[in-house]
């Protein structure tokens, strides 16, 4: 059937900001599906509130709304636009929950719109665990026994029916299972499942029995409007059940099925989807199986694209998500070609020749606080895919993707602290699912457990393990020649242990060897990688989609087509501090370089990313970013150069040794972009420009430290020499904190200095974007930050025009900004940090590279920002590109960081100078305070408008805080607060209700009201320092819990009131695209 | 650090590559050998199918093959008893790229051991994407596999090009049963019925012409509710009309139709006197005998994911395919076949039915074993010819 005709504008709902759960998947399959959609002539309305998308850039589709993901924003985008269809299976479960929404508010009725894709019903069969339960008996099929409960009580007894613990806690509709949990005793229980009760939007929680340790899969699925179902790959979790998909290792194809069982998957999965009545499009299926039996029970459903998808798109080569918008459209598998092939149609099951192994990436050193054990809860931020012809290769080429400081399964010189633990220590550690529990298994194989034991500890199967077996020993096949010579020497064992996947840096480990000596006499034997294409079907058709990966065996197919090429390196996994909008940078160069004819060469190891998909750019290699892996492709493409600007800190990380390998960098050179870090080079770089610095020193023992902080007087900015992005920076305030700091840094640190600067009270930050071309520099935005100087940029709200900066410092910023520039030979995009404090510039940081904030600023003043740089960096010159003046936009956009605190309860969430965000959200309006609004809104924060509100500042913020508590009043909310500052409130004719801190033990206290659901808003501005009050602690973290919003900075606040005030009276918010936006700059 | 003797000794098998694969074309590809130590010629092809290497080397049609699987991790789940697609392994040889012990709750053994006890040479540290690729451009090659160390790679390509090859040859007489059986619950063949499906009654009675059947037609037949009466390939029409039979089955089977002309003169006997379903090479002779012709594909189709559509609903199957050999229904000579299913790949006939008599007969695998359950609709759609005929 061909496409649809009778719908002409077609509404998609994007995912919103990247939080755990939901990644940046969904910009690949949103831009997949409006790429595809606009092709087939259908004009695109698009909605998301995350500016760091490349979905979101205004070309993608016609009308583009960065506004909040709510209800009421979305029926006013269709209120204005009328267009004929939703799609929401794209974006999401944030996209489904609205358009069910939407369904049940009849909107969608009222303003006739049609949901494609699935339809509501299908929706809600496949989310409401007792009709997906139902469906399931339908059709024969199997489920863990388990009960649907609406309080605790009915839990208990639920939990006792099923023959007690342990038992699975589910929570209803909340994403990758937010507030669930393993329960092992009574008291796990009550708290697991009160805690899914509150975090479910329908107060449901299902009590399962519990098959944790059962062998788990997912199966791809699509089915187009004539029913016609296929799969499209097959995935395998290593971890077993009881660890949430999200965070398995998992691998691709299955690997321990027969055909027999994997075709009882294959019916039980079409079964599926034809009961829950998905009419067109892709979803997921998961499956347990009990190793023991063979017992098969369906876990769930996905009625939509999901992350597996994004991940078995890239590992199979088929588009899941392009394809399912067209088939959402009214077209049919076999109406669709396969792009891989050109010949072969699209109803067809991708066949695969190689393994592909994904492993999430964690970031639990930025909650130190937090259990790392994993559960039926996601907790990791980010993950990396390999691929190798076997599981050995590709399982050692994961870990080395994932930038965790390994380069394979161990024999990397980290395994001291698996090897030192008692066999007590190891097995607990293999007993319980966490994020480095492989290298525990490794060094269990290394003291000859068998892997029976290990299976009992681990519940791995056994196939995994056998392999993981033959990698711990093989390590000693390397270490017995003795030296690399001896290798060298024996050339089949030299090339077998590449075909292991052992890189030259465990080689070089294994024979006390370097990793440039192990790469040198490698090449000298002419051992080297070959690179295979991913084809959808093993090699059976000619295949025309180059995308590549490495492996050690006989033909090569990568054509070295001789012409101007320019390789970029992408951001490898996702972790906080480097996400999504490195991506979107390094998709923009591709698009650039494109657009100037010049072939772009994409590496990258994320399958979330649109960076790697296959049609981003000219070539793809899904490749680790390591110097051994990236050096090849180097030398095999014979590119004129790298970018590796803009892919965040990995690609910098390589920059030097790139380039004393021969390697081209393009842009800012890889000196300048390392001596700024340098404080000594930084210092004479400020003072030689004339440009302000707070007072600072750098310190390697407590005394050094004091004595410093003594002469640039308290409170001081402390961190670690040697990391970047925030980790380990705090402020503190006197003399005792820094005695206290230095003493654990003095440890931790292994004695690395600690730079010590003076901390601006109260100075106002600001965040700058420029391009420079090493001659003409080009402000891309001023952004002032909400919050004052200290909490970290990547977590603080800023301002697009800077609202209150005077004219005088905007123009120093800009003078500062192009003597910097030039100063260190600028070619490309720089950030540059700044503090104001009376009206006096101070700066903070230069990072001559792509910044977090460049798809923000792109997306405010409507100038891509990172395709000029890429021009830039090919050698253009600025006034070519004709950008030669800064855009002071006539609107204001607003940026807010997204954080995961309610995913790792206990957590505080305070905002210090160590960045924890995970993605970001936009709002804009004419008016700044409504863009804050809508930036607070987007982020999840919704704001009541009336109620009760509790307060409670710090001492140093009292007196400011009058005026905000009069508007609070005006407003109409009730403020309640500790008896201290209702006494200062009085004092100054503010009526509050006085309650216990939580200190002194005596209720009614904020927690009580919390509990009982008595405050909608609590402002709750910390004291300083590294030690913040444990009450405070709680209370915030609770209030996370509960869901209810929290302001933990005056400014913040003060924004906050503004946007309300000047929402009052509105009935709606007002939207606009941003396309109208843009048109106004002109 | 446990004894690695025997991880050592195998490692060093494995990068001495002792075994080889000699190609018509005079190139040779070395590995090691994990099965039995016998040298074999073959004509090779590859199969795309991700799981199913138990069937696919029971499956009697790869008899006369070396048979490459581009799935690089083969023997995960090793041998079990229940899977089987026939009596024995038939196929010259087997190509892979990596040896797996075999990790399942169903094994039984592992598949170098099975390979072993059946006496079928194996290689294994092959790059099977070159070989593929190799195949895919030029066509399928004869070769010689040496494990056993007598044979120099360069007599073994010799011995490649001097072997006959598979066109016109007849090989379904080779590896068809030498009696005839009935497949039943009781008969020592069925104790390999597998997992647990409710039986219908019987209550129409096949008699299906054994050219290499398969195991999983037999199940599906009976499935469907029919005794099925296996009989010897050039078991004469006469003496199969003589049964009485409901319907007539023509299986699927090896090499090359045309060399089978005593059973395309039973297909001619037999059309038009009994409702007829053929699978496979069953369809090329059904083909046949209604002066259709056969041609050798390129490399032909041997997978689980080939898409076929059905040109009278407009569905489409995934379907598990093994076949060299195509119909061509095009020929001036042949009015009186309708094609009923097309391969989407490649447009080739995948299934044909006869415009005036009771028969039908597909190009692919309906019984799956390996490979999607999608065209089982067509055991039921027998049953319905026989009924309505």
């Amino acid at each position: 059937m061909p496409k649809r005709c009778d719908l002409n504008e077609i509404l998609i709902i994007g995912s919103g900001p990247i939080v755990i759960g939901q990644a940046c998947e969904f910009d690949y399959s949103g831009t997949q599906a409006c790429k595809s959609l606009k092709e087939e002539g259908y004009k695109i309305v698009l909605v998301n509130s995350n500016p760091a998308t490349i979905m979101t850039d205004p070309e993608f589709a016609d009308k583009t709304y960065i506004e909040p993901l709510t209800v009421e924003v979305l029926e006013e985008i269709i209120r204005r636009e009328r267009p004929d269809a939703i799609l929401p299976t794209l974006g999401g479960q944030t996209a489904l929950n609205l358009a069910m929404a939407l369904h049940e508010n009849g909107s969608l009725e009222k303003y006739g719109v049609e949901m494609i894709g699935a339809s509501s019903e299908a929706i809600k069969k496949a989310e409401d665990r007792d009709l997906f339960k139902q469906a399931m008996r339908n059709i024969n099929l199997d489920v863990p026994r388990s009960e649907s409960v609406h309080s605790l009580q009915e839990a208990r007894d639920a939990g006792d029916r099923l023959g007690g613990f342990p038992l699975v806690i589910r929570p209803g509709f909340t994403l990758g299972g937010v507030g669930g949990g393993i329960a092992y005793s009574r008291s796990e229980f009550d708290e697991i499942a009160s805690r899914g009760l509150r975090s479910s939007p329908t107060s449901e929680v299902l009590i399962e029995e519990c098959i944790a340790g059962w062998k788990e899969f997912e199966l791809e699925v699509m089915r187009d409007c004539k029913d016609n179902c296929i799969v499209i790959c097959s995935i395998e979790n290593v971890d077993p059940m009881g660890v949430h998909t999200g965070d398995s290792i998992t691998v691709a194809p299955a690997q321990t099925l027969t055909d027999r069982e994997y075709q009882i998957l294959r019916d039980a999965s079409l079964a599926v989807m034809r009961e829950i009545g998905v009419e067109t499009g892709g979803s997921n299926v998961q499956f347990a199986i009990n190793p023991i039996d063979g017992r098969l029970v369906i876990i769930e459903m996905n009625p939509r694209v999901s992350r597996s998808s994004a991940l078995a798109s890239k590992a199979t080569g088929f588009p899941i998500a392009k394809i399912a918008a067209k088939l959402a459209v009214g077209y049919t598998l076999d109406e669709i070609r396969n792009d891989i092939t050109r010949e072969t149609p699209a109803s067809f099951e991708p066949s695969i020749d190689y393994v592909v192994t994904k492993i999430p990436r964690f970031t639990f050193e930025k909650f130190p606080n937090v259990d790392d054990t994993l559960g039926t809860q996601m907790k990791s931020v980010g993950e990396t895919m390999s691929i190798g012809k076997t599981f050995k290769q590709s399982l050692q080429k994961a870990l080395r993707s994932l930038e965790i400081g390994r380069y394979g399964f161990g024999a990397d010189g980290n395994d001291e602290m698996f090897e030192s633990l008692s066999d007590n220590e190891l097995e607990a550690l293999l007993r319980r699912p966490n994020a480095v529990r492989l290298f525990a298994v490794r060094a269990a194989f290394k003291r000859a457990w068998s892997i029976a034991t290990v299976h009992e500890y681990t519940k791995i199967d056994r196939w995994f393990l056998n392999h993981l077996e033959e990698l711990a020993y093989f390590e000693e096949e390397i270490r017995s020649v003795g030296k690399l010579e001896e290798l060298v020497e024996d050339p089949a064992l030299f090339r077998q242990a590449k075909e292991f996947g052992y890189s030259d840096i465990q080689i070089a480990y294994l024979l006390g060897a370097s990793e440039d000596d192990v790469r040198d006499q490698r090449k000298k034997i002419d051992i080297n990688p070959v690179y295979a294409l991913v084809d959808t079907c093993a090699a059976e058709f000619l295949a025309y989609t180059p995308y590549y990966y490495s492996t050690y065996g006989d033909l090569e197919e990568a054509s070295s087509a001789v012409c101007d090429k320019i390789m970029i390196l992408g951001g490898g996994p996702n972790r906080i501090g480097q996400g999504i909008e490195f991506d979107y940078c390094c998709v923009h160069a591709s698009y650039a370089l494109q657009e100037a004819g010049i072939e772009s060469i994409m590496v990258n190891s994320n399958p979330e990313t649109v960076s790697t998909d296959y049609d981003t750019s000219d070539r793809l290699y899904f490749e680790p970013l390591t110097l051994e892996d990236v050096l090849h492709i180097y030398e095999t493409e014979k590119c004129r150069g790298v970018i590796v600007q803009f892919g965040g800190q990995t690609p910098l990380n390589l920059a030097r040794e790139l380039q004393e390998n021969g390697v081209n960098i393009l842009g800012t050179k890889p000196e300048s972009i390392e001596a700024v870090e340098d404080r000594k080079f930084f210092q004479e770089l400020a003072d030689k420009l004339n440009i302000l610095q707070t007072s600072n020193g750098t310190a390697s023992t407590t005394s050094e430290a004091l004595s410093i902080a003594r002469d640039i007087g308290y409170p001081v900015l402390v961190r670690p020499s040697f990391v970047l992005g925030g980790r380990a920076m705090v402020i503190v305030e006197d003399e005792d904190g820094l005695r206290k700091y230095m003493d654990e840094a003095v440890t931790a640190f292994k004695k690395r200095p600690v730079l010590i600067d003076s901390y601006l009270d109260g100075a106002l930050e600001v965040d700058v974007d420029c391009v420079s071309d090493g001659e003409t520099v080009v402000v891309g935005a001023i952004m002032e930050h909400v919050e004052f100087a200290g909490v970290h940029s990547g977590d603080s709200a800023c301002i697009i025009p800077a609202p209150t900066l005077s004219e005088n410092v905007k123009q120093t910023i800009r003078q500062h900004c192009t003597a910097l520039a030039i100063e260190i030979q600028v070619v490309g995009l720089m950030n540059v940090q700044f503090a104001i404090k009376e009206e006096c510039v101070y700066i903070l940081e230069v990072n001559p590279r792509a910044s977090r904030t460049i798809p923000f600023v792109s997306k405010a003043i409507g100038m891509p920002l990172a395709k000029i740089a890429t021009l830039v960096i090919t050698g253009k010159k600025l006034p070519e590109l004709g950008f030669t003046e800064e855009i002071i936009p006539k609107y204001y956009s607003v940026k807010e960081a997204v954080f995961p605190f309610i995913r790792f309860p206990g957590s505080d969430i305070t905002l210090t100078p160590e960045m924890r965000s995970t993605g970001e959200v936009m709002g804009i309006d004419d008016s700044p305070a409504i863009g804050f609004l809508k930036s607070q809104v987007a982020a999840g924060t919704s704001l009541p408008t009336a109620g009760n509100i509790f307060l409670s500042v710090r001492d140093s913020d009292k007196a400011a805080t009058v005026p905000t508590a009069i508007r609070l009043i005006d407003l109409g909310y009730a403020i309640y607060s500790t008896h201290g500052t209702s006494l200062m409130l009085k004092q100054n004719g503010i009526t509050s209700v006085a309650i216990n801190k939580i200190s002194d033990e005596r209720e009614p206290n904020i927690l009580n009201m919390i509990a009982a659901g008595d405050v909608k808003w609590i402002i709750n501005t910390p004291d300083g320092g590294v030690n913040p009050r444990m009450d405070e602690i709680r209370m915030r973290a609770e209030s996370v819990a509960q869901g209810i919003p929290i302001t933990t900075t005056l400014n913040g606040l003060v924004a906050a009131v503004s946007g309300l005030e000047a929402m009052k009276g509105n009935a709606r918010m007002e939207v606009r695209t941003l396309q109208e936006y843009h048109e106004k700059n002109k | 650090m446990p004894d690695l003797t025997e991880y050592r000794t195998r490692w060093k098998e494995q990068r001495d590559k002792p075994a080889f694969l000699a190609l018509e074309d005079g190139s040779v590809i070395r590995g090691h050998s994990f099965g039995a130590n016998v040298d074999r010629v073959g004509e090779v092809v590859f199969n795309t199918g991700l799981t199913g290497y138990q069937e696919i080397l029971s499956d009697p049609s790869y008899c006369g093959q070396l048979v490459t699987m581009t799935y690089p991790e083969i023997g995960n789940t090793g041998i079990n008893a229940v899977d089987m697609e026939s009596r024995g392994v038939f196929l010259n040889g087997f190509v892979i790229h990596e040896l797996n012990q075999g990790e399942n709750w169903r094994k039984d053994e592992s598949l170098a051991d099975f390979l072993v006890r059946n006496e079928i040479p194996a290689i294994a540290g092959i790059d099977t994407r070159a070989l593929t690729t190799k195949l895919r451009t030029v066509g399928t090659l004869k070769a010689y596999l040496g494990v056993s160390g007598t044979k120099s790679p360069e007599a073994g390509i010799a011995a490649a090009r001097e072997w006959e090859g598979l066109d016109g040859k007849d090989y379904a007489s080779k590896v068809s049963c030498d009696q005839s059986y009935t497949w039943d619950e009781i008969s020592e063949d069925s104790t390999y019925w597998g997992l647990g499906e409710d039986r219908p009654a019987m209550d129409l009675k096949i008699v299906a012409y054994d050219f290499g059947i398969k195991w999983n037609i037999l199940r599906r037949m009976r499935l469907s509710g029919m005794d099925v009466r296996v009989v010897p390939a050039k078991t004469p029409s006469a003496d199969v009309l003589e049964m009485k039979p409901d319907g007539v089955f023509f299986s699927n089977g090896p090499a090359d139709p045309a060399a089978v002309s005593y059973a395309i003169d039973s297909a001619r006997a037999l059309i038009g006197k009994v409702p007829i379903m053929g699978i496979c090479l069953g369809h090329q002779l059904l083909g046949l005998a209604c002066d259709a012709t056969t041609y050798r594909l390129k490399f032909g189709h041997h997978g689980c994911n080939h898409p076929v559509k059905n040109l009278e609903t407009e569905g489409i199957e995934i379907t598990s395919q093994n076949h060299n050999f195509a119909v061509d229904c095009e020929t001036s000579s042949c009015n009186s076949l309708e094609v009923t299913h097309i391969n989407l790949n490649d447009n080739t006939v995948e299934g044909i039915k006869h415009k005036s008599e009771p028969m039908f007969a597909v190009q692919y695998h309906p019984e799956a074993g390996p490979g999607p359950h999608d065209p089982q609709y067509l055991f039921k759609q027998f049953r319905e010819l026989i009924q309505t005929s």
